[in-house]
């Protein structure tokens, strides 16, 4: 009788590392675009127009308690129901843009809220526009508060990219389920898995030690 | 010239200035004195357009302030306001912080606007702290960067909203003496103030306060030595 299961192969650490890279890209994508987006939402809440605030609140709400993997599994087959059926890969990151801003959007209104008013009013009496104020002013004051907060934001960005394969995406949670289910060598796998996560989220760590430096210094 | 002209301005149904008239003469120095909560902040506010008016005028240099057309950004880099608070921006060195405005809104090159900043900051006694933070200076020296960054924008007239009430007691002379220095200068200045000595012998003329009301104005000797309005009696008596 031959065993069903297979012993791991290079061939698999190749299927691995093409589902890191799928994560690494529907990562990248979800941050930028959800780090843009949810930019506009923050700033819109900052204007202090009750209207709006309210507004946005109300719909950032929705994606910020509703967990994302439901999100995911209603977006992918309402899309398809409604018959303009996406790649799993653009269900997928479309989901998590909107999630990734809606929580982008509490951090980056938070730091436009920690800039003291008296500072903008200072910048505005001298001369400066709405826009040059913003830019020179609430922008790096607000990014000492904002920052590390985004950084925790876009960690948890791309871990939950992870959720993507409950759609069917084989990104590379779901490589290394796969992988599991044929070889049994789980702890093996999930330990190179936990590594590869590690590589990729290595960047922004590093990107946040060096800011921490230089906020000491 | 700064005239206002009938002035009024509400929060709500709260009246702050109720028909405020006063005209600010190039080279003049103006002190607002009064109590607490009496408008004089509110004023200020309605003259470099922080605040919106409900009724009346205000005219700098001939422009309406409040007009539609009016290019608020270029009319503030004539009035230079320094606040209670001094507002320093933190992430900015002394030089960076007097120097960013005329960068930005004058589009001097970055050397040249570093050039008046440093011109600047010496002027206020600051020469020694160019490199410095805003979380290394004290709250006097930080007050004196408050007023080098208004005076770099080259303003016609400034106006201080109670620039030393925020201040431990030893460091109130300092940015009072700047005051002076500016005042001898010529420079056109409103002053919001409690510091009775400096209204009194820097001002050519005092205006009192109450409750949105002008209630009497006139040379400090006469309006500190020789108050008619009981109120004024009242108030120089608690104060002085
Ligand atoms: N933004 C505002 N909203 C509502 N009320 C205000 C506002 N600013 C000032 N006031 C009120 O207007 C009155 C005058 O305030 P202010 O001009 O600051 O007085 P002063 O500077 O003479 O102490 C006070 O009663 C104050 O509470
Ligand atoms: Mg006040």
């Amino acid at each position: 009788m031959t065993d069903v299961f297979t012993t791991l192969q290079w061939s698999d650490l190749i299927f691995l590392l093409e589902g890191a890279w799928k994560t690494i890209q529907i990562s990248v994508v979800s941050i930028l675009l959800g780090t843009l987006l949810g930019m506009v939402f923050g700033w819109l809440m900052s204007l202090n127009n009750k209207l709006i605030t309210f507004a946005v609140m109300a719909v950032l709400d929705v994606f910020r308690s509703v967990p994302l993997l439901i999100q995911l599994i209603l977006f992918d087959s309402f899309v398809a129901i409604a018959g303009f059926p996406l790649p799993a890969f653009w269900s997928g990151t479309i989901v998590l843009i909107i999630y990734t801003a809606s929580l982008v959007a509490v951090v980056v209104h938070s730091g436009i809220d920690a800039v003291p008013p008296g500072l903008r009013a200072a910048a505005r009496c001298l001369g400066m526009s709405y826009w040059q104020e913003m830019r020179h002013v609430t922008t790096p004051v607000g990014l000492r508060t904002a920052f590390p907060s985004w950084l925790g934001v876009a960690l948890a960005t791309i871990k939950d990219s992870a959720l993507v394969s409950a759609i069917g995406y084989v990104e590379l949670l779901r490589a290394s389920q796969i992988l599991n289910t044929r070889t049994q060598e789980s702890v093996k796998i999930m330990l190179l898995v936990g590594l590869i996560y590690f590589i990729i989220s290595y960047p922004l760590s590093r990107l946040g030690a060096r800011y921490e430096q230089r906020q000491k210094s | 010239m700064i005239v206002l002209e009938n002035l009024h301005k509400s929060f709500g149904p709260l009246e702050v200035l109720k028909g405020i008239n006063l005209t600010v003469d190039k080279g003049e120095v103006v002190s607002l004195i009064g109590a607490s909560g009496s408008g004089k902040s509110t004023l200020l506010y309605c003259i470099n357009a922080l605040e919106t008016i409900d009724g009346g005028k205000v005219t700098v240099d001939g422009v309406d302030v409040h007009a539609k057309g009016t290019d608020i950004n270029k009319l503030r880099q004539k009035l230079g306001t320094v606040f209670q608070q001094w507002n320093s921006f933190p992430h900015l060195t002394a030089l960076e912080n007097v120097a960013l405005a005329p960068r930005v809104v004058s589009k001097f090159s970055r050397k040249d606007a570093q050039e008046i900043a440093a011109k600047q900051l010496t002027h206020v006694g600051l020469g020694d702290k160019l490199n410095h933070y805003p979380s290394q200076l004290s709250g006097g020296q930080q007050q004196r960067l408050a007023i080098a960054r208004a005076l770099a924008m080259e303003p016609t007239y400034m106006l201080f909203d109670e620039a030393t009430s925020a201040l431990d007691p030893e460091l109130v002379g300092e940015v009072l003496d700047i005051m002076r220095m500016l005042a001898s200068e010529g420079m056109t200045m409103i002053v919001v103030t409690h510091e009775m000595s400096f209204a009194r012998d820097v001002s050519d003329r005092v205006a009192f306060f109450k409750k949105g009301v002008l209630a009497e104005i006139g040379a400090p000797e006469d309006v500190m030595n020789n108050p008619q309005d009981p109120d004024l009696q009242r108030f120089l008596s608690t104060i002085g």
